[in-house]
């Protein structure tokens, strides 16, 4: 906006009180901690967010060869799964899904219209489902019981009605 | 150098700033309405179907509830609050009073284009938008105005300046006008995102001109501008707590350095984080959304100088007063005044919602709440409190000074502030607990089925809190209406309002001039979003895929 420097003038001076100095070192010391626990908790320990997976057209990813075309569990020598969930206004395919405890399962969720949420209850799986992506998240279930997966973003008229159910056996 | 303490708004000013508040507080009025049904709907309570046919759908109400409250309510009450500033901060009168016009009723023409698609229920998509939700492609129009209006407004306020500027040069740009002006450029900045969203991708989609839309795309061009639109709410309110509040109190600004500081931070740092409102988005990179998490944490430290500075103000305003002790000037503070009252309680709440926010930022940890009733209680602690209540507490002097008035009720006023306080702590609390639960965010819970028992407990209390806000909320209209109305309560020659300007502990003109110059701040600006986003937007653009075709829902 103004091209010229501002005479400074010999009189001004940043004055800034002792205790505000204090406070503001304070702040800083404390989203560094904030920080440091964040960074260590997702690069050290896993606590990961969702990251480009694949791109897609929701207009055939559901038909054809691709997993998405048969939604549902593979399970692996090693005991661990992949499960492929296909998103729609108001469903999620498939709604049940029965793994045994202990396992890893690795989720791929994608939409074939709208944006959906899709919220792993009592789990750290949460991921927005966008059409033309993937969203995958990988959790291991050491607790059997059975676990709720809702849609957690507006969809249309019958959101509140769009969920699952993935149960862990023994 | 600083004289002139008093300035008188013209009458052709006092009814432009007026009928700015004017549409804010219809807007308000009619989007309250919906925000009780959502929350009376949770413990299964329906009013909905007694709306039929003039509201058709739950997501209707709630479209009219966000669009109304956080959109046009706080743009047209802020474009009018700080034209205001601008003048009596100037001592002068706009440069382009024309422009300004312009400006305004542009925002009038897209309130009108937005509102009826929305109406007709051919816009119920929130006021989010996310395609390929579809609406009537005279709801993306209307927004598309009301931005640009706003812009306009903005424009007029610059070009005032700069010609105060050139009438005043070495003189400190008075904190009110300052601090609004950091609000019109960053928002000028900050729209970008969403205006080529609308130009580019949605306004060719509704009109058939392109077959679909990229919804990741858009999702990043949504939150470029998402996130700096709630500093457009705040700043605002800032600028009242900082350069006004301390007067209401009975004291002075404590520093007027570290508020020019807090607001230059304000303008660097509200643009380039808005990944930390993507962080479980599929197409954005994990390190992208970690960098924006860092950048996020460092916008808390504008936030902590404003808190330190508004409470030592504060502080040393009771102190004044006869204030003893480490807390004992805080019920000396005129809290019989319900604009100080509105103010410090919206700040109390505001600290809880800082809180949520640092947890809302930290990457990870989002994971826990992300798209959950949580976010609308910090929302609501937020923007339905620091800056609905401050705004409200603002009308309580603004309104009686534009129309030469008393209000009509001090003591209904401050009751009024209390009950926001209450029955927001016990709304926003209810939703935190039911987010940690797991409960989605806009969602008809009532109907829902996968709501545990044990939730309802918690779903009943934001029913409680709703119906206390409402009755807080409709207090503050009738108020208003019967403040702005009455012909009983013109104001006598010494009942007059004055514009509470609030002078610094130590005078502006000591605050070094570095802090009142424009030109570096604007590349450090523009330079950390290019870095912040520059890299995700050419990948992001580069892969462009068209290919949702979306539905109107």
């Amino acid at each position: 906006m103004s091209e010229e420097t501002p005479e400074v003038s010999a009189e001004t001076s940043l004055h800034i009180d002792p205790y505000e100095r204090n406070w503001m070192r304070l702040t800083v010391v404390l989203l560094v901690v904030f920080a440091t626990a964040v960074t260590i908790a997702g690069f050290a320990l896993g606590f990961q967010v969702p990251s480009p997976e694949e791109r897609v057209d929701p207009r055939t990813v559901a038909i054809g060869d691709g997993p998405f075309a048969d939604p549902g569990l593979r399970e692996y020598p090693d005991g661990s799964y992949d499960l492929y969930i296909v998103s729609q206004m108001f469903s999620f395919s498939p709604n049940e899904v029965t793994v045994r405890a202990g396992s890893e399962v690795t989720f791929y969720v994608t939409s074939i219209d709208v944006q959906h949420g899709f919220k792993l209850q009592n789990t750290n799986v949460n991921m927005q489902i966008v059409p033309g992506q993937v969203s995958k998240l990988t959790v291991t279930f050491d607790e059997p019981g059975t676990y709720d997966y809702i849609c957690t973003e507006y969809c249309g008229s019958a959101h509140a009605q769009m969920y699952g159910t993935l149960t862990v056996e023994k | 150098m600083l004289t002139t303490p008093t300035y008188e708004l013209t009458k052709s000013e006092k009814s432009f700033v007026s009928i700015h508040l004017l549409f804010a507080f219809v807007a308000l009025a009619i989007g309250t309405l919906f925000g009780p049904l959502q929350a009376f709907e949770f413990s299964g309570v329906d009013f909905y179907p007694l709306l039929e046919p003039v509201i058709q759908s739950y997501y209707q109400g709630l479209t009219l509830h966000g669009v109304l409250n956080a959109l046009i309510f706080t743009t047209f009450f802020i474009t009018g609050f700080l034209t205001l500033t601008t003048i009596y901060g100037l001592k002068r009168p706009l440069k382009y009073p024309l422009l300004n016009q312009i400006g305004f009723w542009t925002m009038v023409v897209g309130l009108v284009m937005a509102a009826v698609p929305i109406l007709l229920n051919q816009a119920s998509v929130l006021y989010t938008f996310y395609p390929p939700l579809k609406a009537n492609v005279f709801f993306y129009f209307g927004l598309t105005l009301v931005v640009v209006g706003s812009w306009i407004e903005g424009y007029g306020f610059i070009f005032t300046w700069r010609e105060w500027r050139k009438e005043n040069p070495g003189v400190r740009t008075p904190l009110m006008t300052f601090g609004g002006l950091i609000t019109m450029v960053m928002w000028q900045l900050a729209t970008l995102g969403v205006a080529v969203e609308i130009l580019t991708m949605l306004i060719p989609w509704a009109l058939g001109w392109i077959d679909g839309v990229d919804p990741q795309l858009a999702r990043t061009y949504f939150w470029f501008t998402g996130h700096p639109l709630v500093y457009f709410w705040l700043l605002p309110a800032y600028v009242s707590w900082y350069a006004m509040l301390p007067k209401q109190a009975g004291g002075k600004l404590f520093s007027d350095s570290l508020a020019r500081i807090a607001f230059w931070l304000f303008l660097l740092l509200s643009v380039p984080l808005g990944f930390h409102h993507q962080f479980v988005d599929p197409g954005v990179p994990a390190g992208w959304k970690y960098i924006h998490a860092v950048l996020t944490y460092s916008v808390f430290f504008p936030s902590m100088i404003t808190a330190f500075t508004v409470i030592a103000s504060l502080e040393r305003a009771g102190r004044a007063r006869g204030g003893k002790g480490w807390l004992g000037w805080i019920p000396k503070l005129p809290w019989n005044d319900p604009s100080v009252s509105a103010q410090l309680l919206a700040g109390i709440l505001f600290f809880f919602g800082g809180i949520g926010g640092i947890t809302n930022a930290s990457y990870n940890i989002n994971l826990v709440i992300h798209n959950t009733a949580w976010v609308s209680g910090h929302f609501h602690l937020t923007v339905a409190s620091a800056v609905a209540l401050s705004f409200m507490g603002i009308s309580y002097w603004l309104v009686p000074y534009l129309r030469g008035k008393r209000l009509w009720s001090r003591k209904w006023a401050v009751i009024q502030t209390w009950l926001w306080f209450v029955g927001m702590l016990i709304f926003s609390n209810a939703m935190h607990v039911l987010g940690l639960l797991g409960a989605p965010r806009r969602t008809p819970l009532g109907e829902a089925p996968y709501i545990p028992e044990e939730w309802s407990g918690h779903l009943l209390r934001t029913s409680i809190g709703g119906a206390i806000l409402m009755v807080s909320a409709y207090m503050f209209i009738y108020n208003i209406a019967r403040t702005w109305w009455s012909k009983k309560l013109n104001a006598g020659p010494g009942e007059l309002v004055e514009i509470p300007a609030a002078e610094s502990v130590h005078p502006a003109q000591q605050t070094p001039a570095k802090l009142d110059w424009w030109t570096p701040w604007l590349i450090g600006t523009v330079a950390l979003i290019l870095v912040a986003y520059g890299p995700q937007l050419i990948e992001q653009i580069g892969n462009i895929d068209l290919s949702s075709p979306g539905v109107m829902p």
